[in-house]
């Protein structure tokens, strides 16, 4: 077991940063500071992450800041970025409208 | 649910590759693209590419990528465009989105070739409009001809931000600086001198501070940093700009691989979450493939070979051809790789500092900090030579595997060997007569043909040139250095074009003899 997953390990306390209210996700809005707050509620995945702020979660699926949100989470917790256990991925890989989403061909063609 | 031999999803340079070699051993294959138009990155790649004939050196990307949809297109593969696979589920049900439908498929192999996306760096300022990725700026150019911007700052000095800088001063932009925080030009050296030649400054262990600008980008405020990345006060430098590029890598774009249930990791070295797999691109999941950039982020002519491979070994897979068949083809098409994988910049050598060519010559310092060769550092290169009349100058000083200019020569002044990183030397007693054919082969742009001596105390020399519109004979102007400073005056003798020179034009231009060594560029008078 890898020490991201050691909840016992004392990471201590959120330290505010001049740079907090950075915009990371920019579909969802998510900031540096909201972040790094979240690490420290506990949020030490980038599933936990997701569900908890909504970062990676908007109109581009996490394309360009999910690479970020791995950084300050790791930095938070003092490990190497590639030790972060990656978020799901799951279908529909791209964003996608529900009603074309619910459009299934039909099969003759 | 339709079903197909092989369904690829990716039609760039790997994917089509793989398309291209399934389809001739009999399999019937479908590529799947979400683009409008197939050839992934090919397209936007104007420049010639490195390597040898087998990787189709010195042909322009995007002249690669109509050979390959020719290739496909001859051997029946079916490409599909606007058509986004959103799902590969359990038994290689494919799900695509094509129009305003899902679609379902079902293949017997899968090949993965996805590629990868760009990765971006925060500072205050970062989501400003006028921010944006080195490859968006390419997309923008190349494909859609629309310029990015007046004014650019380049941040990262990798292949990628060094070709698309020059891409953007082909379309008549300003790049007002090229910044890197490494302390080191990440890029091939000849790539950064083309640039750099132009007077575009480098600016190593550089990073931005802010982008500055209410409603867009009006200006950039870069710094030095420390050892540690840290900015040194009192070094920031202010510039000027409406757009900031970012080339600061890429990520694999393996997620289908990762829902397909493939057994991943997170490996730095080939950027990021990439499937495990083996060298012929067979992943963790019987019949799934991987090839090019998903699978480690390397270039184009390798994502060419590994998609090859990938196609060969699914071939083998579906038993459209004997394993020996699929041996034979492997080995040729991994010396190919091994080919490619040599040098100062193969993937075994990244991030290692490396101070001598494999010659034992010193690497010119000068080209790793500042973007080119000093005037007292080009001497030393085995290319770099003097005789009386025409001769080739070649300022090739990095060992990459790239040989083109050996064949270019009709009187074969130039030779590199069998070793194909080595670099290029000018043969004794040989004769150059003028032909230019060396200049325009070389995909660095670092050939030039220089008499040093004109007889009346002039020089004349003879460099690439890409930019348009093309000078007439007898413009005046200036000559620039190696560094892009201003060397002396300068006079347009003759710009040849050929239809062999495939559109790098040959410009003569005459100096005072004492600059035949040293002016490198030309500039018209405004």
């Amino acid at each position: 077991m890898n020490s991201v997953n050691d909840r016992s390990r004392d990471i201590g306390p959120f330290v505010p940063a001049p740079d907090d209210d950075m915009l990371i996700c920019r579909c969802e809005e998510i900031t540096k500071g909201e972040i790094r707050q979240a690490v420290h509620d506990g949020m030490w995945t980038m599933t936990e992450i997701r569900r908890y702020l909504r970062a990676g979660m908007g109109l581009c699926q996490g394309q360009t800041c999910s690479r970020l949100v791995k950084g300050i989470v790791a930095r938070e917790l003092g490990v190497s970025p590639a030790e972060i256990e990656p978020a799901t991925s799951r279908v529909p890989m791209r964003p996608i409208e529900m009603r074309i989403f619910a459009n299934e061909a039909k099969e003759d063609e | 649910m339709k079903r197909h031999d092989l369904i690829i999803v990716g039609a760039g340079p790997s994917g089509l590759s793989a398309a291209v070699e399934a389809a001739k051993r009999g399999l019937d294959v479908v590529v799947f693209d979400e683009n409008e138009k197939p050839g992934g990155q090919l397209f936007k790649q104007i420049h010639k590419f490195f390597g040898s004939k087998e990787h189709r050196a010195k042909i322009r990307g995007f002249v690669i990528g109509q050979q390959l949809l020719d290739e496909a297109d001859k051997v029946g593969v079916k490409v599909v465009l606007n058509a986004t696979v959103i799902g590969l589920y359990q038994d290689k049900e494919v799900v695509v989105k094509i129009g305003e439908e899902i679609k379902h498929y079902k293949a017997d192999a899968v090949v993965i070739a996805t590629g990868a996306a760009e990765n971006m760096v925060t500072f205050p300022g970062w989501t400003l409009p006028g921010v944006i990725g080195a490859g968006a700026a390419q997309t923008m150019m190349n494909l859609h001809g629309v310029l990015p911007g007046k004014k650019v700052l380049m941040l990262g000095s990798g292949n990628v931000g060094l070709v698309v800088s020059f891409q953007l001063l082909q379309c008549g932009c300003e790049v007002v600086a090229l910044v890197d925080a490494a302390p080191r030009v990440g890029g091939y050296g000849v790539h950064a001198a083309k640039v750099a030649r132009t007077g575009v400054p480098f600016y190593l262990s550089h990073t931005i501070v802010k982008a500055e600008g209410d409603e867009c980008v009006s200006g950039v405020t870069i710094a030095e940093v420390d050892d540690k990345f840290q900015f040194i006060p009192g070094t920031e430098k202010h510039f000027e700009v409406d757009t900031i590029c970012l080339a600061v890598g890429l990520s694999p774009m393996s997620q289908l691989l990762k829902m397909a249930g493939a057994k991943m990791e997170d490996n730095p070295k080939r950027g990021g979450q990439v499937p495990i797999c083996d060298e012929y691109g067979r992943t963790s999941i019987p019949g799934v493939f991987v090839a090019g950039d998903v699978s480690g982020i390397e270039e184009a002519s390798s994502a060419m070979i590994e998609g090859r491979m990938a196609g060969v070994v699914a071939a083998e897979y579906l038993g459209y051809i004997e394993t020996e068949a699929m041996d034979t083809e492997l080995v040729d098409l991994e010396k190919a790789l091994d080919g490619l994988r040599q040098g100062m910049f193969a993937p075994k050598n990244r991030g290692k500092a490396i101070e001598k060519t494999e010659e034992g010559i010193d690497i010119s310092a000068n080209l790793l900090k500042k973007g080119y060769v000093a005037d007292d550092e080009i001497e030393r290169y085995p290319g770099v030579t003097h005789k009386k009349g025409v001769h080739p100058v070649i300022e090739c000083t990095q060992n990459i595997p790239c040989n083109p200019c050996q064949d270019a020569c009709p009187k074969k002044c130039i030779s590199i060997g069998s070793n194909i990183t080595s670099l290029p030397i000018v043969v004794e007693d040989s004769d150059c007569i003028n032909c230019g054919m060396c200049v325009a082969s070389c995909s660095g742009q670092a050939i030039f043909l220089v008499d040093e001596d004109c007889g009346d105390g002039t020089a004349t020399v003879t460099l690439p040139y890409e930019f348009l519109p093309l000078p007439e004979a007898g413009t005046k102007g200036i000559a620039l250095g190696r560094s892009g400073q201003e060397v002396c005056k300068a006079e347009v003798v003759s710009v040849k074009t050929a239809k062999a020179f495939d559109k790098t034009h040959l410009l003569t231009m005459r100096v005072p003899k004492e600059y035949a060594m040293t002016a490198r560029f030309f500039k018209a008078e405004k």
